[in-house]
């Protein structure tokens, strides 16, 4: 890293936060360079600090936070020292950023005209027709029709409005574009082709891309070089193709081995034990060293320096320092053979088909005028058939609005189907009422999305566990805490969570208690609508075994609703293909996945990313 | 001799009080129910802040127990009683009842605020502020003792109320073993008196709030039989006076006109929220409905008819406080009844998020019946919108009984309330030299008491955030 070159060169950058007394350091000592016409990607896991970096590369931090001490030259330009006046003429200009969100990253009220205008007034003095015409190229450039600029945001899809908000921030003619997280809250397809349009950008106007991610697949694909932050440091800095040929730093391996495949099917994940110390937390030694499958006594005693490994390739460890390096070293932290595999369905574990879907519909009605008349039916699921045996996994996969999770609350009767039949353990649900309906309730439990919103923030976990058995099981008192204390472990949290609130636990935690609570009733189909999509990878493994060691234990059977096709290549052993309320493809996992025969199927397949330029 | 007189917003006074201390009687042993309120305690805002509530609160229940005494017996005669009912708080307070002047005087004078004629010293008519009749009467010389006086009396005072602090603080604090007060002295608040105080062991917000109560109350129980401290009002009665019986009918306002709001908010609004559809259309319509039809016409037609049936049945409201208090609560009701619109609908529109979370509708695949889904998921979180708006319509009630009163439906002319005195302070504002003790008075105790309650409704919904409790 030397200066002055072109291109972003952030040094030693460290950020404060000072909260209620402790003062907090989600940054701590970050360096790294975008060359112009470079990409890089900053990877990392929630809490990481890799979005700090950016707010503090664009001087946008929260109150209470500041830069404690580094720099950031553009183009040999300190960005730090810079008085508010200049950076604003930056901000935007030769820096500028997308944001993650596109619904709340573009004004309601504004056309994309005007916000386009709005940027090329301020950046480049263009006003009037002028702008006009710019603003049409702009458009153009990130592939929206140029008609398109008197639309407000809400007439937009998501990958139109992101297109839009890039749009927007060329304006200003950017020498670096960080993009935070670009294209996590979009499809997989939309997602392929904003970041299709990300790259062809930047190799068009010689920018550089700071791409923030924690998809080791999208970066990947993206970046020639990545740098991977864990706990607020960088820990490994390297070009693209040595990172993913080999990692040198044990979190980085992990980072990877925890990734489910294809081909890992019935192996159990990697994982990573522990949690990420609290940005508070005094940290003598290696940051990683709690969590580290090969630590040793120096790693607690000292912290690691940032050694160059290979030409190029720095990892913050001990182990890839060249001087005082054990001469096994290496091998330390290769992965022991895991060969343990989940053994699948004992044979005292019940068989038959739990659920049955035939037909099914669900479809709502559009109204319109005063009297709120029907004009039209919006067919959220539209004539789906579907089973599932005991002790098997059906995965549902399909982008938003495909009407996966409307399928899912119809065959919980949380919906009331327009037609068809869903049929549990055998019995149709659809005439169930009272007594009989809660006892097929408890034949089929839910466990969401989002751990944030799907447990009570004003009950403790005790009562969350208890809610579903007082009123589904006949159990007295005393039974219910026995069963809860029988939870708790089957899902691996410790007793004492019993008295504490959701708030208390980390996302992984929380997700852990959702299963619990829909174990609690003794259910024989857990419908699993995108259970780790919100968790990191590190988690996201854990519980994936957790969720397959339940399924070899009690025989459940899952219906698992995703996007994410390599968890579905891992778990599933069928999976049905979602489009617009009906099923394209259905078969079995191996051959879908890597034979498709319907063309959607194929256009997922080949969005995913990490498949390479 | 005296008779107790039971009137019906005392009978519901009493109702409410019996049925907190019987809430705190159950919740004494729940340690999930006491732990909140600890902490509220704790804090050295939330301490401070309940002692001030507590002194209101006081003075609103002695200003809640009435009598009415017996009349000189004449022979041959039933046993007679007046037909003015007072309260215990009149009976403190009897040296600044009957202290009238003949008009307004401002705080502290010794002379009227108007001229008149009087008799000159030497016999011939002049025109002069006369001296008043009671504040500063005793005095030979005003223009020489005026000032020596009133520093020594509230001198005095003062330090009747320090002593008092000294004797009562440490009783207190032995018989509570400490569990309320915590030891928060900052630097920033260090007396001369911090020393002995840290010996003590009695440093505390709750300490210091209590010094300034007492040091307040021993300046007015020395001066105010001798001087009218907040003036007197246009016929001359002292306005310290009125301000603490004001105290009662606000609290009354305030609290009963919220009693009567809650249920129709919290059940309409979360289960407009909740259930949408048809019976979210209908509890729209409701208040709509009640919301574009103008608040002070309803208010005014209810008056009305309230004040039509008190006359039709004069003999059950046998003296003017009965007629006055019957009116007060027809109001508070009315209030009541057309105030629930607002935090309704604030309600519904949480709830309607709140139904789409995860945990409801897990909770209904359970199974869990509507009933218990209400009261144990959406309830809960609703409740920290319910405290904060409450406790903001607090002053906004008392203010609207000002408004009201204007309009000549409020409350009872004769009744002594913060409206009446506000509404009779405005009028004096055009005045040359202008009458500002009134307005002031009012504005003043209203103030302390609002401000008051939104810091201990801050502290409490703190406290029974679980998320915040987890912090410390």
């Amino acid at each position: 890293m030397k200066a002055p070159m072109k291109g972003l060169l952030v040094e030693n950058l460290s950020v404060e936060i000072a909260s209620g007394g402790r003062l907090l350091k989600p940054v701590e000592g970050v360096s790294f360079a975008i060359g112009a016409d470079e990409c890089v990607a900053l990877l990392g896991e929630s809490g990481c600090g890799k979005s700090m970096t950016a707010l503090a590369l664009m001087r946008l931090l929260p109150e209470g936070a500041r830069v404690a001490s580094g720099s950031a030259r553009l183009d040999g330009e300190e960005l730090f020292a810079l008085p508010e006046a200049a950076m604003g003429e930056i901000r935007g200009g030769r820096l500028a950023m997308i944001f993650q969100e596109p619904q709340t990253s573009l004004n309601p009220v504004m056309t994309v005209a005007e916000q386009i205008a709005e940027a090329l007034a301020a950046h480049r003095k263009l006003n009037g027709a002028a702008a006009q015409a710019e603003a049409g190229r702009l458009l153009e450039a990130v592939g929206l029709e140029r008609d398109r600029l008197g639309a407000y945001p809400f007439q937009l899809s998501g990958g139109q409005r992101q297109r839009a908000l890039i749009a927007m921030m060329l304006a200003g003619e950017p020498e670096v574009l960080i993009a935070d997280e670009p294209t996590t809250a979009l499809d997989v397809t939309v997602q392929a082709q904003i970041l299709n349009l990300l790259r062809d950008l930047q190799r068009q106007r010689g920018m550089g891309l700071l791409l923030i991610t924690h998809d080791l697949d999208v970066a990947k694909d993206m970046a020639d070089r990545v740098a991977v932050m864990y706990a607020g440091q960088i820990v490994e800095w390297a070009s693209r193709d040595s990172l993913y040929a080999a990692p040198r730093h044990p979190y980085t391996e992990k980072l990877f081995a925890v990734l489910p495949r294809l081909e890992r099917r019935g192996e159990r994940l990697d994982s990573l034990p522990g949690r990420v110390p609290p940005p508070d937390a005094v940290i003598v030694g290696c940051r990683f060293a709690e969590r580290c499958p090969a630590v040793f006594a120096r790693c607690h005693e000292e912290a690691p320096g940032f050694h160059e490994a290979a030409p190029g390739h720095f990892a913050r460890c001990h182990l890839a320092d060249p001087v005082g390096r054990m001469p096994q070293g290496r091998s330390a932290v290769d992965l022991p053979p895991d060969g343990r595999r989940i053994a699948f369905r004992a044979s005292a574990l019940p068989t038959g088909a739990v659920l049955e879907v035939r037909d099914l519909a669900v479809h709502f009605p559009i109204r319109r005028g005063l009297f709120r008349r029907t004009v039209d039916q919006f067919k959220a699921v539209d004539g789906v058939s579907l089973s599932i045996q005991a002790g098997e996994t059906l995965a549902l996969v399909g982008e938003s609005g495909c009407g996966k999770s409307t399928l899912a609350r119809a065959v919980l009767r949380l919906l009331e189907p327009t037609r068809g039949e869903v049929r549990v353990a055998g019995e149709a649900i659809a005439g169930l009422s009272g007594e009989a309906l809660r006892k097929k309730r408890a034949e089929m439990q839910i466990v969401f999305q989002d751990p944030f919103s799907s447990l009570n923030p004003r009950m403790h976990v005790g009562e969350i566990l208890e809610e579903g058995m007082a009123a589904l099981l006949p159990l007295s008192a005393s039974q219910r805490r026995a069963r809860i204390a029988q939870l708790l472990d089957q899902v691996g949290l410790a007793h004492d969570a019993i008295g504490r609130y959701p708030h208390e636990f980390s996302g992984g935690q929380r997700q852990r208690i959702a299963i619990a609570r829909a174990l609690a009733v003794q259910p024989k189909l857990l419908i699993l609508d995108e259970p780790t999509s919100a968790l990191d990878v590190s988690v996201q493994a854990q519980i994936l075994n957790l969720l397959a060691d339940l399924q070899a234990e009690h025989g459940l059977a899952y219906l698992f609703i995703t996007h994410n096709l390599p968890v579905v290549g891992y778990l599933a052993q069928r999976v049905a293909v979602m489009r617009a309320g009906r099923i394209v493809e259905e078969g079995a996992a191996e051959a879908l996945l890597t034979a498709p025969k319907h063309e959607y199927t194929r256009l997922l397949l080949d969005s995913a990313p990490g498949r390479g330029r | 001799m005296i008779k107790p007189v039971l009137l019906w917003s005392d009978a519901l006074i009493l109702l409410l009080l019996w049925s907190v201390v019987g809430l705190v009687w159950l919740a004494r042993n729940n340690e999930a129910l006491r732990g909140p309120w600890r902490q509220v305690m704790r804090n050295p805002v939330g301490a401070g802040t309940a002692l001030i509530l507590a002194v209101y609160v006081g003075i609103g229940l002695l200003d809640s127990l009435h009598y009415v005494e017996r009349l000189p017996d004449q022979p041959g005669r039933e046993a007679q009683y007046s037909g003015e009912v007072r309260s215990a708080l009149d009976w403190v307070l009897t040296p600044l009842r009957e202290n009238v002047e003949k008009t307004y005087s401002a705080p502290f004078a010794i002379q009227l605020y108007a001229k008149e004629t009087m008799k000159g010293p030497e016999g011939g008519e002049i025109r002069d502020f006369p001296r008043l009749k009671h504040g500063g009467a005793h005095l030979a010389d005003a223009d020489k003792d005026f000032w020596p006086d009133v520093l020594l009396r509230g001198g005095l005072g003062m330090l009747g109320g320090l002593v008092l602090w000294l004797v009562v603080f440490p009783l207190w604090q032995r018989g509570s073993e400490g569990d309320l007060v915590a030891p928060v002295v900052s630097a920033k608040n260090k007396s001369p008196l911090t020393p002995l105080l840290e010996r003590g062991g009695l440093a505390s917000a709750f300490a210091w709030t209590l010094l300034a109560i007492l040091l307040l109350a021993g300046l007015l129980v020395a001066l105010a039989p001798y001087y009218h401290v907040l003036g007197t009002d246009k016929v001359g009665q002292d306005v310290l006076y009125l301000s603490l019986k004001s105290i009662r009918t606000g609290l009354l306002i305030g609290s009963l006109t919220t009693l009567v709001m809650l249920p129709f908010a919290l059940s309409l609004g979360i289960a407009a929220g909740y259930f949408g559809g048809r019976i979210d259309d209908v509890i729209q319509y409701l208040y709509t409905t009640l919301n574009s039809i103008p608040g002070v016409l309803l208010i005014a037609a209810a008056v009305l008819v309230v004040q039509v049936q008190i006359e039709a049945h004069a003999e059950l409201f046998n003296t003017a406080a009965a007629r006055s208090d019957v009116r007060l609560l027809a109001l508070c009701g009315i209030l009541g009844v057309t105030g629930w619109t607002g935090l309704a609908r604030l309600l519904r529109a949480e709830a309607l998020k709140l139904r789409e979370l995860e945990f409801v509708q897990a909770a209904r695949a359970f199974g869990v019946g509507h009933g218990r889904i209400l009261l144990r998921h959406l309830l809960p979180n609703v409740m920290h919108l319910v405290l904060i708006t409450v406790v903001l319509d607090f002053s906004g009630l008392v203010l609207a009984e000002a408004v009201l009163s204007y309009v000549g439906v409020g409350v009872d002319p004769g009744m002594i309330s913060f409206g009446n005195m506000i509404n009779g302070a405005r009028l004096e504002l055009a005045r040359e030299p202008v009458v500002w003790w009134q307005l002031a008075a009012a504005f003043l105790f209203m103030f302390v008491l609002v401000l008051a309650a939104n810091l201990f409704a801050d502290q409490v919904r703190e406290a029974l955030d679980p998320k915040s409790s987890g912090r410390k």
